[in-house]
């Protein structure tokens, strides 16, 4: 018997699940519009123009499903996890009031601007619009896993009679233990995600046509960003594992696949077949004492294992184990992509080399698959609960029957994936075309589009399978 | 500043919030609303290009309304949030459709007429729900401890569906005169003739929900009619008279500017009706704002920012708005 608890947890990771990957793209495509804007405005060279004008169109289709997914998510609190909401909604409301008052308004207000006013304001304005909207997506991001981190977290609260938490010192609840870690890790994320996906479309039209300007030089700082960044993030995660180590250890007993624990160093398990009811990992290939190295720094060091834990208290280890281990995976391939361009580059090479360029295409959607797989680590880690170690997620849940939460969740299945495989659709149809040396993308009458965008491409690639049929 | 004046000045801010949506995602949601009216292709394209720069911004006070009913009042949002389960479900699909319209209704010329019609009912969906939830709360939510104590069809009655019909009748009376502001031509003829027909149809709704609102229970008739008060409260139903005079005046005389501000004050007192039907309770004869309040450290903390951004906002918001000034179709975005 399915309850209605399953559904709304069911229904809170597809929506915020699609919601992420929206954000994960525009956090990173935003800043990189100011940077080509600016480049362009310094140097006046028009290829940077030209991508300005080939991005901004997938930028404004991808950023309108990040709002409507978004707006989704600002209610579910409310709909599924009411009892949630009453009690700490004294301290994320805030946090989140803050979110809609100093980022979602100066996206939404500059984004008109941004997508239609090049010619009425002027180019100074203009990149003024842009870098707000830079700004509002890192402030969007900023806030968010502030709340995040807190229930993952919580610091800076007290709990009244009514069983609320009730805030006590906001510097403390915002910048609460793990949100210095979340944020960084985040936001570099979203620039890895933009990168490969950059870098993808670089380096499928220059398989086509390596001498295509704009192509060369996405591709060009695509790669430069996947190289410095990709080991900056496997520091970062590092960095943040240890935090968790600190704050949450169930969540990395999971992550490890320590059900044992390890009085005389743990070893790394690289693979195995976690058996949630037997409590064991089966099938497993184990590198001795390296896990008491990385966590502890020294290969003797005890680490305890879920064995120490309560067993209502254990989160999911075969999902923890797994996502986790598919987010470092890719976090590996990214930094070889870029080792492997810094190689190419030196022996000048970097724009006709096919399998350097095919290894780039396989890998641009797959910083979406290392968000995603992070976020459910992080997620599921945390279970049995909402607030870290205070309350729990069978506590927090509004009071529904599950016919009513299973007909919504049926309901979102349906739209969201309708809506935003359309969204792929369109937004894959632009990429396949190569950037043009004058790139269109002001409009030149009516009619304009909330994308600000000529039609031309829409009609001639309209012979293409239409998915909303 | 004391918890209960905070308290106060938080409900005022959230009804604000609430109030600076219906009037401007009012206005392209009910664009939305008249699509079918709409000649196919030129009409269409204008009457969405007048919205498309800045319905984003518009929306965004939904989420500030829902967010800070959240962070200020949050017993009132876990109780509400449940009892309007369905319709605030119906109405974020609504949205979502809606939403994506905007940009992929021109990536396509063959699915065109799928975006239309998305566009169309995202809207007309969202106004109605919208209608739906507040004919719900002011029916009365059924309260247990502190959660919501009824079931989840408890917000279907006649009265709701009658509010729900009301508020798209309503935003595409400001749709229409929208479109009298922003067009020209025979989409202003057309606007001018809808805006008449859709005024009519929202002129009646007032009427039939300020009766049906009296039949809800004696604490409404007592609010409404009790003497003294009624000496205030029959301002109301005056001004709804002299509004909508003027309205039919300003039509039948071409203006292209009055009809919009006209329907904008129809709205401004039926909303004002409201506050006299509710305050101050946010669920009605269960909980009071000061039940419901979050403690003074989050209300303040929050006002903060607030008397800072709220400016701040308003004031690019109406940059933006006059980037954007005058006739659509003329100036088009060159
Ligand atoms: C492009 C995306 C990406 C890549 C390549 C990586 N990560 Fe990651 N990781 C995320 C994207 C991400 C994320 C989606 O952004 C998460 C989810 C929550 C968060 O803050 O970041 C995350 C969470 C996350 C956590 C969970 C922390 C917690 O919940 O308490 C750890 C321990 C790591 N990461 C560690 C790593 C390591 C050691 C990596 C080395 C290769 C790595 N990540 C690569
Ligand atoms: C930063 C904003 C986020 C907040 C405030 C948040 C909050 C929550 C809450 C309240 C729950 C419900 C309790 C539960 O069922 O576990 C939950 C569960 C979940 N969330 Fe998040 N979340 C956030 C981001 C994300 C993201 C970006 C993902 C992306 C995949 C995600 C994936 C999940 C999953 C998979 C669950 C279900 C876990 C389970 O059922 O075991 N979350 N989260
Ligand atoms: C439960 C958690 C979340 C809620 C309630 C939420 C809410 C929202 C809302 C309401 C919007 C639309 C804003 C508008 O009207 O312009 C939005 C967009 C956005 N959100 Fe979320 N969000 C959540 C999780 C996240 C996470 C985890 C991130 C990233 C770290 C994020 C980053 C953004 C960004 C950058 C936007 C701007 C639109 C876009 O980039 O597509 N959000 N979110």
């Amino acid at each position: 018997m399915i309850d209605a608890l399953v559904l709304a947890r069911a229904q809170f990771a597809f929506t915020i699940a699609f919601h992420i990957v929206f954000p994960a793209f525009s956090i990173g495509l935003a800043s990189y519009l100011a940077v080509l804007e600016g480049l362009w405005l310094r140097t006046r060279n028009t290829v940077y123009l030209d991508l300005f004008q080939y991005w901004l169109k997938i930028f404004a289709l991808a950023f309108g499903a990040g709002v409507v997914s978004g707006l989704v998510m600002s209610y579910q609190f409310g709909t599924n996890w009411s009892v949630f909401s009453d009690k700490a909604g004294a301290v994320l409301g805030p946090l989140m009031a803050y979110e809609v008052m100093s980022a979602f308004f100066l996206e939404a207000g500059f984004l008109g601007v941004m997508l239609f006013g090049l010619q009425k304001v002027g180019p100074k304005l203009h990149f003024a619009a842009t870098l707000a909207v830079a700004a509002g997506t890192f402030a969007s991001a900023f806030w968010i896993l502030s709340v995040n981190s807190w229930m993952q977290t919580p610091a800076g609260y007290a709990i009244n009679a009514q069983g609320q938490f009730v805030p006590v010192d906001w510097l403390k609840v915002i910048f609460n233990p793990s949100f210095p870690f979340r944020l960084t890790h985040m936001v570099l994320a979203a620039y890895l995600t933009t990168a490969l996906v950059v870098g993808a479309v670089g380096a499928f039209h220059l398989l086509k046509d390596r001498t295509n300007p704009a192509a060369r030089k996405m591709f060009s700082m695509a790669m430069w960003m996947a190289a410095v960044v990709a080991p900056i993030q496997i520091l970062a995660g590092d960095a943040h594992g240890l935090n968790t180590l600190e704050h949450q250890p169930a969540k990395i007993m999971a992550m490890e696949g320590h059900y044992r624990s390890h009085p005389n160093g743990a070893p790394m398990i690289l693979f195995g077949l976690p058996d949630q009811a037997a409590g064991v990992v089966r099938a497993k290939v184990e590198i001795p004492k390296l896990s008491s190295l990385i966590l502890r720094h020294d290969l003797n060091a005890p680490l305890a294992g879920l064995d120490t834990i309560r067993r209502q208290d254990w989160p999911m280890v075969p999902i923890v184990f797994w996502s986790f281990r598919v987010m470092v995976g890719i976090g590996l391939l990214i930094a070889a992509l870029g080792g492997l361009t810094l190689v190419a580059r030196l022996r000048g090479r970097l724009y006709d080399w096919p399998p350097l360029q095919r290894f780039a295409l396989a890998m641009g959607p797959m910083g979406f698959v290392a968000v995603l797989a992070g976020w459910i680590t992080t997620e599921v880690g945390r279970q049995p609960y909402t607030v870290y170690g205070l309350l729990r997620t069978s506590q927090s849940a509004s009071p529904l029957s599950a016919p009513a939460v299973a007909a919504s969740l049926a309901a979102f299945a349906v739209v969201y994936f309708a809506v935003f495989g359309a969204g792929l659709f369109y937004i894959l149809r632009l990429m396949s075309r190569p950037p043009q040396p004058h790139e269109t993308g002001l409009p030149t009458g009516p009619p304009t589009r909330a994308a600000g965008i000529t039609p031309a491409p829409a009609v001639d690639a309209d012979r293409a399978l239409l998915p909303a049929e | 500043m004391s918890h209960s004046l905070l308290t106060i000045t938080w409900a005022g801010l959230i009804a604000f919030a609430v109030f600076a949506y219906v009037a401007m995602d009012g206005f392209d949601l009910g664009v939305g609303i008249l699509f079918p009216f709409l000649q196919r292709g030129g009409e269409r394209d204008t009457a969405m290009n007048s919205v498309a720069p800045v319905w984003d911004g518009n929306e965004t006070w939904l989420v500030l309304g829902g967010g800070g009913l959240f962070a200020a009042f949050p017993l009132a949002y876990a109780i509400l949030m449940p009892a309007v389960y369905a319709p605030v479900i119906a109405m974020l699909l609504g949205l979502v459709f809606r939403g994506v319209a905007f940009e992929y209704r021109w990536k396509t010329v063959r699915a065109k007429w799928a975006w239309d019609l998305a566009f169309w009912a995202g809207s007309t969906i969202a106004a109605f729900a919208q209608g739906v939830i507040l004919g719900a709360i002011l029916q009365g939510v059924a309260v247990l401890g502190r959660s919501y104590g009824g079931g989840w069809w408890d917000w279907l009655t006649p009265f709701s569906l009658l509010t729900g019909g009301s508020l798209v009748v309503g935003y595409g009376t400001l749709g229409a005169s929208w479109l009298i502001l922003k067009t020209e031509g025979a989409l202003l003829e057309r606007a001018f003739s809808l805006a008449w027909r859709f005024g009519v149809a929202m002129v009646t709704a007032i009427v039939a929900v300020s009766l049906a609102t009296l039949s809800l229970g004696p604490d409404y008739v007592r609010r409404w009619l009790a003497f003294p008060t009624v000496l205030a409260t029959a301002q109301a139903p005056l001004l709804v008279v002299i509004a909508a005079a003027a309205l039919f005046l300003s039509l039948r005389r071409k203006n292209e500017r009055w009809p919009f501000r006209l329907t904008l004050a129809l709205f401004a007192v039926s909303y004002a009706g409201l506050a006299v039907s509710l305050f101050p309770y946010v669920v009605p004869n269960r909980v009071t704002i000061w039940q419901a309040a979050a403690p003074a450290s989050s209300q303040s903390f929050m006002l903060v920012g607030a008397a800072v951004m709220i400016p701040v906002i308003l004031a690019y918001t109406a940059y933006a708005y006059r980037v954007f000034r005058g006739k659509t179709a003329t100036e088009g975005y060159h």
